[in-house]
């Protein structure tokens, strides 16, 4: 058998072909959409209100966060639809578009050229590839970035001869690699698990039928982005003690604990999407939660930084694709690992 | 008369279809957005000017404006860099540009005198008048080449324009581009005040461009 007759097996037999629709993705479905069409409405309501009650820069921020998670959600939902290469795609150029407003933002030389095109156009796609070649380079595509990566982009830097700030510059470029592709590529990677779930009579573990992983590449989403959500709403209404004013001064010890305690709530209210149980899923949420804000303040220092308040900011018209997925980046990997190790056969 | 004026804004179709698919490439390789600053897209008679830093500047300029200005507008660009191979040849025909040769400048041909000929009384033209490709961040001195133009025809619109970003999409020297996000600025225009001496009139119009740097 020749090498490539070898590929095509592994990626027949080993990944899941079609996203089956089932009742609880559905209904989870059903359930974003809903809270999608409730937030529209109360933005429109709060566009109507007169300037002295809310502050017009506060709806602007709302609704257009609002039309930014319709847009995701619709992308996914599509995605779904046409299969899990799809899917692999939608993650790809979303990482690409994070990918490039990371880059934009950070100062490189000339000398980096070269490199960076390579990141964009070689080392993001061929990660992408790796996890769309399924679960059998699980070794590989867990590793491409972070160990070959990290050797090539100052290999690559060092031949173009301009040794200022070089590590600097080596690390920068990686880290944008890192954040933007490595951590994102875990999300689609979720659809090639083979969950089991502990929700049976004898408490022992089965294979999990009654639902799809796509309802658990949804039900993270929903989760890390509710996350956001709820520890701004709680620092809005709670908020006394800011953790880090020089990096986000909206970010309070008080919303982070009624954020996060919410969302674990949330999390519990969703188990039935999940193979978890109750207080599996409980935990899944807390952990997301606290990654979730991890990633966000990460962003936040970043973005002090630079001087900029938002990726969006950085360049008018432009939507700020990193802006709403910091959340999903820093949980993604973590709860991909959880999820294989625990709840998955494949380990 | 009529007639003339007729045949002149005709543009056969396969051409306009090629000008649509070239400046939306450019624009989405470049993830260029247009700024209007302190002016306004119009289609009267201008001269765009603005800083050099890649060989994507004079295309992304004339991307960023809208299908009826694009018609009337043609990029000042080097005849040697642009005529050499036919890809090269081939675009700066599509968007119109007005080639100059940098080597063979005759008395009676000077650069000013061919532009002047060539837009008339309803063309725009996109110059850079640093004259060529500036390797570091800082902005070079300009040519005189602006101030001539000014000074014969003082009734064009002389607009500053600003480009972020651009000499790190493609910067000199290199051919593949790295799609980084770009933006092009338009500023308020300026003229020639009277008897505004070259030297202080091409020091106000560089720094009416580095100003938008900041907004």
């Amino acid at each position: 058998m020749n090498a490539f007759e070898n590929l095509a097996f592994f990626a027949e037999s080993e990944t899941v072909p079609i996203l089956q629709p089932n009742l609880p993705t559905l209904v989870l479905f059903g359930v974003v959409f809903g809270l999608l069409i409730i937030a529209s409405v109360a933005g429109q309501l709060m566009k109507r209100q007169s300037e002295s009650t809310i502050h017009p820069a506060v709806v602007r921020t709302f609704n257009s966060r609002v039309l930014a998670w319709w847009l995701l959600c619709a992308s996914v939902a599509l995605a779904f639809l046409f299969g899990r290469s799809a899917t692999i795609i939608l993650f790809f150029f979303i990482s690409f578009w994070a990918l490039r407003e990371f880059i934009t933002l950070t100062p490189t030389r000339l000398g980096d050229h070269r490199a960076l095109f390579w990141i964009f156009f070689v080392l993001t796609p061929l990660q992408y590839l790796l996890v769309w070649w399924g679960p059998s380079h699980y070794g590989l595509y867990s590793i491409a970035i972070p160990v070959y990566g990290f050797l090539f982009i100052p290999a690559r830097i060092a031949l173009s001869g301009d040794y200022k700030r070089f590590l600097e510059r080596a690390a920068k470029i990686q880290a944008g690699l890192l954040i933007c592709v490595y951590t994102l590529s875990f999300v689609p990677a979720l659809l090639d698990l083979k969950l089991v779930t502990y929700k049976t009579a004898d408490g022992s573990s089965a294979l999990w039928n009654d639902g799809s992983p796509a309802g658990l590449l949804l039900y993270f989403i929903l989760i890390a982005q509710l996350g956001d959500v709820m520890q701004y709403l709680w620092s809005q209404l709670l908020g006394r003690h800011v953790i880090a004013p020089e990096i986000n001064a909206s970010r309070t010890w008080e919303g982070l604990c009624g954020g996060v305690a919410s969302t674990t709530l949330v999390g519990i209210l969703l188990w039935w999407a999940t193979p978890f149980t109750y207080w599996q899923s409980a935990c899944m949420a807390l952990v997301i939660a606290v990654l979730g804000f991890a990633g966000s303040m990460t962003m936040s220092a970043i973005k002090r930084d630079r001087g900029v308040k938002d990726y969006g900011t950085l360049v008018e018209g432009h939507a700020g694709v990193l802006d709403r997925i910091d959340s999903i980046c820093f949980a993604a990997p973590v709860f991909f690992h959880l999820t294989r190790y625990c709840f998955s056969s494949s380990v | 008369m009529l007639i003339r004026r007729e045949l002149e804004d005709y543009v056969p179709p396969p051409m306009l279809v090629t000008q649509q698919v070239l400046s939306t490439a450019a624009r989405v390789l470049t993830g260029a957005t247009a700024r209007w600053v302190d002016c306004q897209p119009d289609t009267c008679q201008r001269v765009y000017f603005a800083n050099h830093t890649s060989h994507l500047d004079a295309l992304i300029i004339w991307s960023s404006l809208t299908r009826e200005i694009r018609a009337l507008t043609r990029p000042v660009a080097a005849k040697d860099y642009w005529e050499k191979g036919p890809v090269r040849r081939f675009i700066s025909s599509s968007f119109n540009a007005l080639l100059i040769d940098r080597k063979e400048i005759k008395v009676h041909q000077s650069p000013v005198d061919l532009m002047i000929r060539a837009i008339g009384n309803r063309e725009s033209l996109i110059v850079f008048p640093e004259g060529s490709r500036n390797t570091n961040s800082q902005m070079g001195d300009f040519k005189s080449g602006l101030f001539y133009l000014a000074k014969k025809r003082p009734d064009l619109e002389l607009v500053p324009v600003y480009i972020e970003n651009l000499n790190r999409v493609l910067p000199r020297g290199e051919f593949l581009p790295v799609p980084l996000l770009s933006c092009v600025k338009f500023g308020s225009p300026v003229w020639l005040e009277r008897s505004e001496p070259k030297m202080d009139f091409l020091r106000r119009a560089r720094e009416a461009v580095r100003r938008l740097k900041e907004v």
